[in-house]
Formats: structure tokens, C-alpha cells, sequence
């Protein structure tokens, strides 16, 4: 009976029809979904922290409203992406339990330290960007709720970039101090930024049932190439030099060569031992802790609120 | 150039900045996703007021910037209201200061709306429509605060004791004031009647009590700030000042 249920549910997926949440899938899509999805929300909401701390010390009003503007975007995103997530039967409040107590990750670029302006340039730029590369594809995914949430949340991803770039250009045209800012950054974020991609094909563990199901339409390696060809031109612009003496045009192949990952900092930084994933939870935990009572008091008043309408009707 | 109608404007725009500044501080620390981004909008209109102010406040004065106004000003220089400065604390806190500020935003909007000065009735049109959500927000915050659970009851009526004696400065006029009231009919002395109904009543119905109090704290409008505005400022200013000359 499973069988037939799932080769039906198959076909559709190779007809791309989109799945829905009331249509039949196997307990295994539904997980692989919402551990994605869920992912995804996480890390939306922790990457309001890196940037949020600079609002207070944006350098002028113009970007200090583009910046908090941009910030409130990304809890957008965490919103419609747990809406997502609900929709598979899983409530926010059990997906913030799993962020707290660590059962759940997020994305590791998130604990990485905003230590200068200029990482608000550079994060739009290659960690939005980054972001971009993954997600246009997702717009495709056989997941209904999933797919057109993520047609909301590029348009705003690449307002993000342009903006994220802008500061840079700024930046680069500005004084020497400003100029080795720029370098600095993008010193420090770069190799990040190619992380965000996840493990080499060969080490992605669920990377072939998630391009069978159409979670995934690209490999990570694939997608990680797509960013390092568009990021070289752009730096180029900018006038700033990739941290990777590897990096070179391959004419055979049509693409830049680059040179090997950190694979070791990558693992550190994704098992909990980055430079912020202890700071990063424990602040999330503080605001959800310091909300409890806002929260009781809210259900509190709307019970009574109903109560009062009963009696009077 | 016009000496009191420009230090009203500043004293307009700074209102906005620190306590947009105050409010942007909740940005990822919200007590809910939802109330995260209501805060975040809500700091986010502060701060398009203070420019919006800050720009017409240039126009008065040859070779100024909106930024030159909130980056390159003293804590002595600046004549926003003390109760806006006023740490957030806990999410009472922040809805208490919001609650009696904003209501009285409201009625100082709404005469400045119709006003003969046409650059600033301009702006208050706009800034009235996003003030009206900002009192919706806060006093639907108060009444849910006020009559939530025996903690949260707690809490607020604190949050509004404690900020109570700051809202005498709402209507103790400055010389700004005083020539915006001669001039435009801009008369805190009538407002504060309207102010004190609109609150009292939205205090009862959350079964909260109106505080009161014969100590008055008063001074911002005059640059005799308290010890927190020279933290804001060395946050708000810190790139300003390392990097003086740039451009962002
Ligand atoms: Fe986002
Ligand atoms: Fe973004």
C-alpha cells in the first residue's frame, strides 16, 4: 500500500507538481523538510544578532535605517519560514526548543563575529550572496508552502546584496583607514562565506535523496562554484584582494580554480565551538526567557478578553 | 536664521532619535518574534522622523547635514525629553515610556498638523499617521500588560510609577516652546489636560492605577540630561568620532 503511495507520490515529483500540505509524503520528506526548513528559520533569527549589533553604531542615519530595515527583513523571513515549517506539523514553539538546546543548528556563518562596520558590507555582500546562490533554486523545490516562501525571501535577499555591496563601493572610495576596513573584512569573511555551501558532495550525507525528492536542485559543490565565479569580478570592483592564493581562472574548465577549505574549522565551527555559537544561543535563550511573562500575560488577556465576549453574547 | 523655531525642530527631531535609538535596541531581543518586528518598525519611524526634522533643521543653517545634528552634538547640545533616554529594562518598562510619550507625540502632532508653518506641518501629516499606530501599539501593550497575570500587573504599574515624574517635562515649555505657542498656537498648557484624560482612562481600563507625584524631573529640553544619554551618544557617534571627515 506504501509502495504504491509512494511511487505516486514520486511521479509527481518527476512531473514537478508541487506537494502539498495535505497530500500524501513519506514520513521521511516530511522530516527531511522540516529539519531543512526549520534550519533555514534558525538561522534567520540568529543572523538578526551579527548584525543587529550594529544599529546603534551605524555611521550615519541613512544606514542606520537601511540596516535595521534590513534586520527586520530577516525576522520576516524567520516568520514565514516557521509558518512553512508549521504547515508539516511541527509548532514554532517545539522548533525554538530545538534551537535552545542545541538539537537543532542553524547556519554557522552566524557565529562569526561583527567586529567592524565594514562587515555590514561584507555580510550583504558574500553572506547574503551566499545565501542567494542556495536559495533561487529552493524558489523550484517540490514543497509547496516552502517553494513560494522562498520567492518572498530572494527578492528581499538581493535588495540585501545590492546594499551590502554599496557599503563596500563606499568604502572603497573613502580613505585609507576605510579602505583597510573593506580588506579586513573581506580577509575575515571570505572562507566563511564558501562554507556556507556545507561539506564537499562526498561528505554531504543527505545531499542524493534531497536532489531526488527536488528539496535540492544543485550540489553543494556546484552552487559553491556558481558564488566564487561571480564573487572574482566583483572584488575586482571593489579592489580588494581574495584571501586565497589558489584562486585562478581555469580556461579548461570555464571556471575558477580556488583552493581548499578549512574543513577543520568548518566541523569546529558547526559541532558548537566557533567564536560566538555559545554567545549566539544564550542570547536568543535570555530574550525568550526575559519574554516568558510577556507572553503569559498576553494569553492571559486574550483568554479573559474572549471569556467577556461569551458572557455578553 | 530663526534661533527658536530651529531649536524647536532639533528638539523635535531629538525626541525621535534617542527614543527610536532606545527602541532599535530591542532588535533581536524582542519577548516575540512578532513584537520583534513591531518594535523594529516602530524604532524605524522614530528615526525617519529625526531625519525628516534634522533635514528641514539644515536647510535653516548653511553647511549643515542631518548627521551633522545626530553625530557631531554634545549630551549638553541635545533637548530631547529625559524620559526618552530612559533604559529600556524590561519590555514594561519599554511600553510604559512608549505609552506616555506617544500620546502625547499624538496631540502635539495633531496641532503642529494644521499649523502655519508650512515645512513643519508637513512633516507632522506624515509622522501623525505612523504616531497613531505607535499609541495603538503601546497602550494595547498596557492594557494586555496591566490586565495579564498578576506578574505582569506588577510589572507595568512599576514601569509606570517609575517613569510618571518624567512626563511633567512634556508640558514644562522651554523657550522654543514658548515661541512656537505665540507664534503657532503650539500651547502645551492645553495639552495637558487632553493628555491626562486620554491616559487616565486607558490606565483604568487596564486596571492599573494613575500614578502621581509632586516631584517632577525636568531639564532635558534645557541640555541637563541624565547620566544614560552619554552612553547613547558614545554608541550612536562612536564611528563619527574614530573616523572623523568620511563618507559611509
Ligand atoms: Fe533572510
Ligand atoms: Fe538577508
Amino acid at each position: 500500500m506504501d509502495n504504491l503511495k509512494e511511487k505516486a507520490f514520486q511521479d509527481k515529483i518527476d512531473q514537478d507538481t508541487r506537494i502539498e500540505p495535505k497530500d500524501w509524503m513519506p514520513e521521511n520528506y516530511r522530516k527531511a523538510l522540516i529539519r531543512q526548513i526549520s534550519q533555514h528559520a534558525h538561522s534567520e533569527i540568529v543572523g538578526m544578532l551579527p548584525e543587529g549589533n550594529w544599529v546603534t553604531r551605524a555611521p550615519n542615519l541613512r544606514r542606520k535605517v537601511a540596516l535595521l530595515a534590513k534586520v527586520q527583513d530577516e525576522a520576516g523571513h524567520g516568520l514565514y519560514l516557521y509558518a512553512a515549517a508549521e504547515t508539516l506539523g511541527v509548532s514554532r514553539d517545539d522548533l525554538i526548543d530545538q534551537l535552545h538546546t542545541g538539537k537543532a543548528k542553524y547556519s554557522s556563518i552566524f557565529n562569526y563575529p561583527t567586529i567592524s562596520w565594514a562587515d555590514m558590507g561584507t555580510i550583504g555582500w558574500l553572506v547574503d550572496g551566499a545565501a542567494i546562490m542556495n536559495q533561487v533554486p529552493l524558489c523550484r523545490c517540490s514543497y509547496g508552502p516552502y517553494a513560494r516562501a522562498m520567492v518572498r525571501v530572494c527578492k528581499e535577499e538581493s535588495f540585501h546584496q545590492r546594499q551590502g555591496y554599496e557599503i563596500l563601493l563606499t568604502l572603497s572610495r573613502g580613505t585609507e583607514a576605510q579602505k583597510q576596513m573593506l580588506q579586513d573584512s573581506v580577509n575575515r569573511w571570505w572562507w566563511p562565506s564558501l562554507m556556507m555551501f556545507g561539506p564537499s558532495d562526498s561528505d554531504s550525507p543527505h545531499s542524493a535523496q534531497s536532489m531526488a525528492w527536488k528539496i535540492k536542485r544543485f550540489s553543494n559543490d556546484e552552487l559553491r562554484q556558481r558564488f566564487v565565479d561571480a564573487c572574482v569580478d566583483q572584488a575586482r570592483i571593489l579592489g580588494v584582494t581574495l584571501p586565497d592564493p589558489d584562486l585562478k581562472w581555469n580556461e579548461e574548465r570555464g571556471h575558477y580554480d580556488f583552493g581548499e577549505i578549512d574543513w577543520d574549522e568548518f566541523w569546529q565551527v558547526v559541532k558548537g565551538h566557533g567564536p560566538c555559537n555559545k554567545d549566539r544561543i544564550e542570547t536568543r535563550v535570555k530574550a525568550y526567557e526575559d519574554g516568558a511573562w510577556v507572553r503569559e500575560a498576553a494569553t492571559a488577556y486574550a483568554e479573559k478578553q474572549a471569556k467577556r465576549k461569551e458572557k455578553v453574547a | 536664521m530663526n534661533k527658536d523655531l530651529h531649536n524647536y525642530i532639533i528638539q523635535l527631531g531629538d525626541n525621535s532619535l534617542i527614543l527610536g535609538h532606545r527602541i532599535s535596541e530591542w532588535c533581536g531581543h524582542g519577548p516575540v518574534l512578532e513584537q520583534d518586528i513591531a518594535l523594529t518598525n516602530i524604532a524605524l519611524d522614530h528615526v525617519g522622523q529625526a531625519r525628516m526634522y534634522y533635514q528641514l533643521a539644515a536647510t535653516m543653517e548653511p553647511g549643515k547635514t542631518e548627521d551633522d545634528y545626530a553625530y557631531l552634538r554634545t549630551v549638553t547640545e541635545y533637548k530631547n525629553l529625559l524620559l526618552l533616554e530612559q533604559e529600556n529594562k524590561d519590555f514594561g518598562y519599554t511600553i510604559a515610556r512608549s505609552f506616555y510619550y506617544d500620546q502625547f507625540h499624538l496631540l502635539i502632532l495633531r496641532v503642529l498638523k494644521s499649523c502655519g508653518n508650512k515645512d513643519l506641518s508637513e512633516i507632522a501629516a506624515q509622522a501623525y499617521k505612523e504616531v497613531s499606530y505607535h499609541c495603538r501599539f503601546s497602550s494595547d501593550w498596557v492594557k494586555r500588560l496591566g490586565d495579564g497575570t498578576e506578574e505582569s500587573h506588577r510589572r507595568i504599574q512599576r514601569a509606570l510609577d517609575e517613569f510618571f515624574p518624567y512626563t511633567a517635562e512634556f508640558f514644562a515649555p522651554s523657550e522654543a516652546d514658548n515661541y512656537m505657542a505665540g507664534k503657532y498656537g503650539v500651547d502645551l498648557s492645553k495639552l495637558s489636560s487632553q493628555w491626562s484624560v486620554i491616559v487616565e482612562n486607558i490606565v483604568r481600563e487596564a486596571t492599573l492605577t494613575m500614578p502621581t507625584t509632586p516631584y517632577p524631573q525636568l531639564g532635558g529640553k534645557q541640555g541637563r540630561h541624565s547620566e544614560k544619554l552619554g552612553f547613547i551618544l558614545t554608541e550612536l557617534q562612536y564611528m563619527q568620532r574614530t573616523y572623523p571627515n568620511s563618507t559611509w
